[in-house]
C-alpha cells in the first residue's frame, strides 16, 4: 500500500484537518510527501498575542480579590449591584418599553477563566482553519489529548488549560518526549488539574505543621497515563516514590516569594527529603533535578516506547492497528531517544498508514473543526464552537477524566452521537446557507464523493441541505 | 438444584447490631422470570470511585472516626448521619434514599468489590463493565450480553438495552441493540434531512445507517413521552434530569426494559468533605436521581430493581489533602419496587490496621458479581450457567446472593 493509492481527500482527513477548496490540488497525487514536507519544514503555529500563564492567574486572582471586595460591599451596604451610566439608561428603556420591571442585576463575577477558556478555544479554531499542511495541527491536538487537563477542574485550569496547550505541548510535537513531559508535569495547569501544589512531603516540617500529606493523584497518572501505561510493570510503591519525588513542585503564591507569581517553582519546603526507589533505581535527593532524572528516564523505559506508539497507531490509523505499525513506530522512538518528528514521520512512511479503507470516524473535534475549515466560516466566539463540541461529546479541554476522550470508533459512532451529528450539521450548514454546495463538494472531497453522495448534495431541496449532506456523507465522517 | 447451594456470604460470621441482615427464605423465584413478571434493571455506574466509607459510614466500628478524621459523619448532632441499622448509618444527603430503605425498598452492600485489584479507574471500570475476570477486554458489557442470553421472543431481549448519554457506556455496549438517548439540546434537524441521510447511508454505510436510524427512533420516542427540551445534562441537577428522562423511556411499555446510565465525578482525592461538600453535593444528586426514577417508573416502580455500583473504593485513611486516594472495597445500593430491602448486607471486615487490605483500603468480603447475579437470577430466571460463563465468564466460583428480589 503507497499513499498514492488512496484519495488525497481521505488522506487530509486521516492525517490533517480535513480539506479547504484548493487543497486537494496542492497535494496532488502524493499525500505522504505533503505531510512529510510539512513536519520537515514547518513549525507549530504559535499565538504571539494570548497572554502566558502566569500573567493569566495573576489577572485571575486580582479579579477574584476585586469581585471579592464588590460583593462585600454589596452585602455590607445592603445594596443590589446597579450597573451604571448608559448600560442602566438602555435597561430602563427596555423595561419601559416591555412593560415589565427590571431584571435585577447579576452579582459580580470573575469573568476571566470563561474569557480565557473562550479566546483559546477561538486561537485553536484559528490555527485549524489556516493551517497549510494539518498533520502538525493533528499532532498537537493528539498529545493534548494524551496530556489531557479538564476545566470543570476549577477557574485556574480553565483559565489556563489553552496556555497549557501552547506552552507546554505546541512546543515539542517536533521535538523530544522527555522535554515535553517535563514541561507538562511541571506546568501549574497540570499541577493544578491533579493535585501537586497541595501534595508535601510527609516528613517535612510544613506537613507537621499543617497536619498534611502526600497526595498520590499525579504521580499516579504520570505512571499509569502519561508514560508506561497501566500494564507498564510499575507498582503501588513506585507511584507513592514518584509522588515523594514531585512533591515541592508547585505554583508561585501572589507575593512571589519563590519565583513570578503564578509560574512554576520548586519550593524546597515542601519537597520529602532523601533518595528515592522508582521501578528499582534509586534517584538521590538533587532537589528539581530528581523529578527531572525520574522524568528521563521514564521517557527512555521500553513500556513507555510501546504505550505511546501503539496510542498514535490507534489515533491515526485504526482501533486495532497493525502490529507491524506499532513495531516500527515503538522502535524508532527507541532509536531516536523518543524524537518526536522521527516519529511521526515513520507513521507518514508506514504502508500500513495508507491503507485505502476508512475505518475510523472522524471525533468530534475532528468532525467540527473539519466543517469549518471546508465552509471557511470563523465562529463568532469560541462558545459556538464549544457548544457544538459539548453537544457531541467532545467540550474542548474537558474529558471526564485524566485519560482524555477515547479514541475508538465503537464510542464516537453510537446511535446517540450520529443523531447529535446530524443536529450539529444543521447547525454548521445554516452557516453557509449562501454557498454551492456541488463546489464545496469538490472542494472538500473531489473525486473521492462517491455517486451516491453526489447525487444526494445535487438533489437537495436547498443549499444549506445540501451542504449539510455533505457534511453527515460517510466519506466526509470517515477517515 | 445445586445452582442454589448457600451464598458463599451466608455462611460468614455477621457483624453489625441489627440480626435482620439475613432472612433468608430459601424460595427459588424462578416463577416470576417464567414469564409474569415485567422487570425493569437499570444499572447507574458512578464513575470515579464512590467513597462507601462516607456513603455509608460504620458508626458503630471503634475505628472508623478516628480513621476519617475531620471527614467522619457523626450519630449525632447538625448533620448526623441518618441510622440505617444500629451499626450503619447513611450519608445526611441521601434522605430519600433513607426513606425507601425504611419502607423495605432499599438494600444496601457493604465491603463490596468486583474482582480487580489494583487502583486503576480506568482498568476498574472496564472490569466492572465487561464483567470480565480481568481489564483488557472491552469488546462488550455485561448488560448486553445478558440481553443475548435472554429468550429472543420476549420484550425484554426485543427491546433491547438503553445507554444514557452522548456515548452509551461500555456495560451495555456490543452485540445485542442498544438504544442511546440523551437529553436533547440541540434543535432537532428536520425530519426530511434525516430521511436523506439515512437513505444515503442505506446504500453507502451499512454502519452508519443502522447507528443514526437507531438514534432518531430513539429521540421519537423520548419525544413523544413528552420531554421537554430545555433540559441539559451534566452537574448536580443533570443527574436528576437524566434519570428523569430515563425514567420515561424504561417505564414506557414498549420501551427497553434494561438501562445503563454512567454519573461521573466521584474521584475525590482532595476536600471531600463530610456532611457537606464535594461528596455530600454529588451523593444529593445520585439521591434525588432515585426519586425521579421512583416517580417517573409510576406504576412499574414495584417491578423495578436499579443497581448503583462503583469501580472500587477509597482509602480507609483520610489523605493529606482532606480526601481520599484510590481503594478497594466499597458499597453498592439495591433500590426499587422489587427489592427486598431494609437490609445491610455486610461481612464486616472491620477497620482496624491489620484487617485493611494492603494495610490501607477496607477490604473487600463481598463479590459484587455475587449481587449482580443474585439480582439476574430472581428478575430475569438467567440460569447459573450463563451467569457464569457468559455473562461474568469464569465466574464459576462466585455463587449468587440469593433472597435480594421480593
Amino acid at each position: 500500500m503507497r499513499s498514492d493509492f488512496i484519495p488525497s481527500a481521505l488522506a487530509l482527513n486521516r492525517f490533517g484537518v480535513g480539506a479547504r477548496p484548493g487543497d486537494l490540488a496542492r497535494v496532488g497525487r502524493d499525500p505522504q510527501g505533503f505531510f512529510l514536507t510539512e513536519i520537515r519544514s514547518e513549525q507549530p503555529q504559535t499565538n504571539q498575542i494570548l497572554p502566558e500563564t502566569p500573567t493569566i492567574l495573576a489577572d485571575l486572582r486580582e479579579e477574584s480579590r476585586r469581585v471579592d471586595l464588590a460583593r462585600a460591599r454589596n452585602a455590607a451596604t445592603g445594596d443590589e449591584p446597579r450597573p451604571e451610566g448608559i448600560v442602566l439608561s438602555r435597561l430602563i428603556d427596555k423595561a419601559e418599553a416591555s412593560g415589565k420591571p427590571m431584571p435585577a442585576p447579576a452579582q459580580p463575577r470573575n469573568d476571566i477563566p470563561q474569557a480565557m477558556y473562550q479566546a483559546d478555544i477561538m486561537a485553536r479554531v484559528n490555527a485549524a482553519l489556516t493551517t497549510d499542511g494539518g498533520f502538525v495541527e493533528r499532532l498537537v491536538w493528539f498529545w493534548s489529548n494524551h496530556f489531557a487537563v479538564g476545566v470543570s477542574k476549577g477557574n485556574q485550569v480553565q483559565s489556563t488549560a489553552g496556555a497549557f496547550e501552547r506552552e507546554a505541548i505546541r512546543p515539542f510535537v517536533l521535538g523530544r518526549f522527555s522535554d515535553m513531559l517535563h514541561a507538562v508535569e511541571t506546568h501549574p495547569t497540570m499541577i493544578y488539574y491533579l493535585d501537586n501544589n497541595q501534595s508535601i512531603g510527609p516528613s517535612t516540617e510544613t506537613a507537621r505543621r499543617q497536619k498534611k500529606g502526600l497526595n498520590e493523584n499525579l504521580a499516579r497518572e504520570i505512571l499509569e497515563l502519561h508514560t508506561l501505561g497501566v500494564s507498564g510493570g510499575y507498582t503501588q510503591s513506585d507511584v507513592t516514590s514518584l509522588a515523594r519525588v514531585i512533591t515541592g513542585w508547585t505554583v508561585a503564591g501572589p507575593e512571589g516569594r519563590l519565583g513570578r507569581p503564578g509560574s512554576t517553582v520548586f519550593n524546597v519546603g515542601l519537597h520529602e527529603p532523601g533518595e528515592q526507589q522508582v521501578l528499582g533505581r534509586y534517584y538521590p535527593d538533587f532537589g528539581p533535578d530528581q523529578a527531572r532524572d525520574v522524568f528521563v528516564a521514564l521517557a527512555s523505559e521500553p513500556a513507555t516506547a510501546r504505550h505511546l506508539a501503539t496510542k498514535l497507531a490507534r489515533h491515526f490509523v485504526a482501533d486495532h492497528p497493525p502490529d507491524a505499525l506499532v513495531r516500527r513506530l515503538e522502535s524508532t522512538f527507541r532509536d531516536t531517544g523518543g524524537d518526536l518528528a522521527a516519529v511521526a514521520a515513520a507513521l507518514l512512511q508506514a504502508d500500513e498508514s495508507w491503507a485505502p479503507e476508512a475505518s475510523k470516524i472522524r471525533s468530534p473535534q475532528e468532525f467540527v473543526m473539519g466543517s469549518l475549515r471546508l465552509l471557511g466560516s470563523v465562529p463568532e466566539n469560541g462558545g459556538v464552537v464549544n457548544n457544538l463540541l459539548n453537544a457531541l461529546g467532545q467540550k474542548m479541554w474537558d474529558p471526564p477524566g485524566p485519560n482524555g476522550y477515547p479514541d475508538s470508533r465503537d464510542h464516537w459512532e453510537s446511535p446517540e452521537g450520529l443523531k447529535t451529528r446530524l443536529d450539529v450539521a444543521v447547525r454548521l450548514s445554516q452557516r453557509a446557507s449562501d454557498r454551492d454546495p456541488m463546489a464545496l463538494l469538490d472542494g472538500g472531497l473531489g473525486d473521492y464523493a462517491s455517486r451516491e453522495t453526489r447525487q444526494a448534495v445535487a438533489r437537495a431541496e436547498s443549499r444549506q441541505q445540501g451542504v449539510a449532506l455533505l457534511l453527515m456523507s460517510p466519506e466526509f465522517q470517515r477517515r | 438444584m445445586s445452582d442454589l447451594c448457600e451464598s458463599d456470604v451466608s455462611r460468614r460470621a455477621l457483624l453489625g447490631a441489627a440480626g435482620a441482615l439475613f432472612a433468608w427464605t430459601f424460595m427459588p423465584k424462578f416463577a416470576y422470570a417464567a414469564g409474569g413478571r415485567d422487570s425493569r434493571f437499570v444499572c447507574i455506574v458512578l464513575r470515579g470511585a464512590l467513597d462507601g466509607l462516607s456513603a455509608v459510614a460504620p458508626v458503630g466500628d471503634p475505628d472508623y472516626a478516628a480513621l476519617r478524621e475531620g471527614i467522619a459523619l457523626s450519630k449525632s448532632g447538625e448533620g448526623a448521619a441518618l441510622p440505617l441499622d444500629g451499626f450503619f448509618a447513611l450519608h445526611p444527603a441521601m434522605p430519600n434514599l433513607a426513606r425507601l430503605y425504611k419502607a423495605n425498598q432499599a438494600t444496601v452492600i457493604h465491603a463490596t468489590a468486583t474482582g480487580y485489584r489494583e487502583r486503576s479507574h480506568f482498568d476498574g471500570q472496564d472490569v466492572l463493565e465487561s464483567g470480565q475476570p480481568g481489564p483488557g477486554r472491552v469488546e462488550s458489557g455485561w448488560m448486553n450480553r445478558l440481553l443475548l442470553t435472554l429468550p429472543q421472543g420476549e420484550a425484554i431481549a426485543r427491546n433491547g438495552a438503553l445507554g444514557v448519554g452522548p456515548v452509551p457506556p461500555l456495560i451495555v455496549r456490543g452485540g445485542a441493540p442498544v438504544t442511546g438517548w440523551a437529553p436533547a439540546i440541540l434543535p432537532r434537524a428536520k425530519e426530511d434531512l434525516a430521511q436523506r441521510v439515512m437513505d444515503l447511508y442505506a446504500a453507502r454505510d451499512p454502519s452508519l445507517a443502522d447507528n443514526l436510524s437507531r438514534g432518531l427512533a430513539t429521540e421519537r420516542m423520548a419525544n413523544a413521552v413528552a420531554m421537554n427540551g430545555q433540559q441539559k445534562p451534566g452537574g448536580i441537577n443533570g443527574m436528576r434530569r437524566i434519570a428523569e428522562g430515563a425514567a420515561r423511556l424504561v417505564g414506557a411499555d414498549d420501551g427497553p426494559r434494561i438501562a445503563a446510565l454512567a454519573f461521573d465525578g466521584w474521584d475525590t482525592h482532595a476536600n471531600e468533605g463530610g456532611a457537606t461538600g464535594r461528596l455530600a453535593q454529588l451523593l444529593g444528586g445520585l439521591d434525588e436521581s432515585l426519586l425521579a426514577f421512583e416517580t417517573g417508573m409510576k406504576e412499574r416502580w414495584k417491578d423495578t430493581v436499579i443497581m448503583v455500583v462503583t469501580e472500587f473504593g477509597r482509602t480507609a485513611r483520610v489523605n493529606g489533602t482532606i480526601g481520599t486516594d484510590h481503594g478497594t472495597g466499597t458499597v453498592a445500593f439495591l433500590v426499587g419496587g422489587g427489592v427486598r430491602g431494609g437490609r445491610v448486607i455486610a461481612d464486616w471486615p472491620g477497620l482496624k490496621a491489620a484487617h485493611l487490605l494492603d494495610g490501607r483500603d477496607l477490604r473487600p468480603t463481598t463479590d459484587l458479581r455475587s449481587v449482580t447475579k443474585g439480582v439476574l437470577t430472581d428478575l430475569f430466571g438467567v440460569s447459573a450457567q450463563s451467569l457464569a460463563e457468559t455473562i461474568f465468564p469464569d465466574s464459576a466460583g462466585v455463587t449468587p446472593m440469593k433472597n435480594l428480589v421480593v
